[in-house]
């Protein structure tokens, strides 16, 4: 399974998502440390999650981290991570997320 | 002194720390380097630990805070997060907060 895919799917089991993207950002890193050819070692996830409520940004980022402890075994190498609830505002602007 | 002794001993006799890829003058690292300009602007003094130069280190680091990924910033012997996080209290202005609560004097706040 490819990294993206194991990324994906532990989260979805996990989190139980409203909105999920799992965007391999590897190329912007060509050359740099913990790139290699082929990719799939940089990652950002952008997920809304109602299971994330009452976390603070830590303990959400944790529970994201242990979820993908797999992902890192595997060579995952950077993980960007913007989590949020869907009553949280979009940092990237406009209004309230729109469900998936 | 264990290497887990000596992330400890830095992380209290320091009131700000940053484990980074390369220095604050040289990061090696987008993330690193993010981290670097949000703690330059806000203008709070750090100490930068460069773990690239320490196999044991870059392990150790990520042990201590059972945390899987670098950059990591501490204030006063606490684990306040990652680049993602750091940037998302910068932008809340909860950053600026949290050093004035923790007594850390910043430019912006002087």
């Amino acid at each position: 399974m490819s990294i993206r895919n194991l990324i994906e799917q532990r989260l979805r089991e996990a989190f139980a998502p409203q909105s999920l993207e799992v965007i391999d950002e590897s190329e912007r890193h060509r050359g740099h440390g913990g790139w290699r050819e082929g990719g799939e070692t940089h990652f950002r996830i952008r997920m809304v999650a109602n299971t994330l409520a009452g976390q603070s940004r830590v303990a959400r980022h944790r529970a994201v981290n242990d979820c993908l402890k797999p992902a890192f075994d595997a060579g995952l190498h950077a993980l960007a991570i913007e989590v949020r609830t869907p009553d949280e505002r979009d940092p990237r602007g406009g209004g309230p997320a729109s469900l998936s | 002194m264990s290497i887990q002794q000596w992330i400890k001993n830095e992380v209290d006799s320091n009131d700000v720390v940053l484990f980074m890829k390369g220095t604050p003058t040289f990061p090696q690292c987008g993330f690193s380097g993010q981290v670097v300009q949000i703690l330059d602007y806000v203008g709070v003094p750090y100490k930068g630990i460069n773990v690239l130069e320490d196999d044991e280190l870059r392990q150790g680091i990520k042990e201590f805070s059972q945390w899987p990924t670098i950059p990591q910033l501490y204030v006063k012997g606490e684990f306040v997060g990652g680049c993602d996080i750091v940037r998302e209290m910068f932008q809340n202005q909860e950053l600026q907060s949290h050093f004035a609560e923790k007594g850390i004097p910043t430019r912006q706040s002087a």
